[in-house]
């Protein structure tokens, strides 16, 4: 079975919780995340963010509930590395 | 390591804690005040009926309660929701079942009950002289005049509370407040004589 190792994603979320708070429930997920934010743009409500989530096998759909519980909304997919199983 | 932090709806309620404090102390104010020129009232007019006394005191301390929790609900419940309103127009998404969306139904709650349960504890506080008026009595000791000191108690702590909070010294953030107290009870000492 295919694993995500790495994963880029254009996120809107709003300014609170901020960008450590939002990176750290992110790395709380697995125990071996590592968790990029940059802030690319930022409005008077929202901020557009790049996040970049690396692991040996994140889990696409828990980012998902977390992000979406934070209030905030994935964009778009922008990079993702994806290993085999044999790769492993 | 970063330090262990409550995420989510935890960091909402953290956020809210400043104005659950304003309605506390607003409220706390409007309750000892109220209850004080109520006993003031009494004491200068020669009332001596205590028990009728304690009865409108107590109706005035659940009125307090109820208008408490009540406007501060409604008030603070149609502020959040026109909040989330914004922020779901600026993310272009529905936050129902976000932290966002949790706190704006459970903050309004939080918030009516500091601001109900603060005038409602200090009223009764204060009339804790009062529900004990035969005890005080045996002692020699006047159940009126102790509510009042105890409410002047109440004020003066306030008083330090907000010292505290706005970091200035809290011994003439006390009296500052004491003052508006015995102003209060010179002005109806005025209209009773």
């Amino acid at each position: 079975m295919a694993v995500i190792r790495k994963l880029v994603l254009d996120v809107l979320k709003p300014h609170q919780p901020n960008a450590i708070d939002f990176s750290v429930a992110l790395a709380d997920l697995g125990a071996d995340y590592r968790v990029n934010l940059m802030v690319a743009e930022m409005d008077e409500k929202t901020e557009t963010t790049v996040i970049t989530i690396e692991g040996n096998n994140i889990s696409y759909d828990q980012v998902v509930a977390i992000i979406e519980k934070m209030g905030a909304s994935i964009h778009s997919i922008d990079e993702v590395e994806i290993h085999s199983s044999e790769a492993l | 390591m970063l330090p262990e932090k409550p995420i989510h709806l935890m960091l909402h309620v953290f956020r809210a804690r400043g104005i659950m404090r304003r309605y506390a102390i607003t409220n706390g104010f409007d309750g000892v005040l109220t209850i004080l020129g109520m006993l003031t009232g009494f004491y200068f007019s020669d009332f001596h009926d205590l028990p009728v006394a304690l009865s409108a005191c107590m109706g005035a301390a659940i009125a307090l309660f109820i208008s408490g929790l009540s406007s501060a609900y409604l008030s603070e419940k149609a502020e959040r929701t026109l909040e989330l309103k914004h922020l779901e127009q600026a993310l272009a998404r529905n936050l129902d079942s976000s932290d966002y969306g949790q706190a704006s139904r459970f903050l309004p709650l939080l918030v009516a009950f500091s601001n109900g349960f603060s005038p409602l504890i200090l009223s009764l506080f204060i009339l804790l002289p009062l529900f004990f008026a035969d005890n005080l009595m045996a002692l020699g000791l006047s159940p009126l005049l102790s509510a009042i000191g105890l409410a002047f108690v109440c004020i003066f702590l306030l008083g330090v509370l907000l010292g505290k909070i706005s970091q200035t010294f809290w011994l003439w953030a006390g009296i500052r407040a004491l003052l508006l107290a015995l102003v209060t009870v010179a002005i109806i000492s005025f209209f009773e004589i």
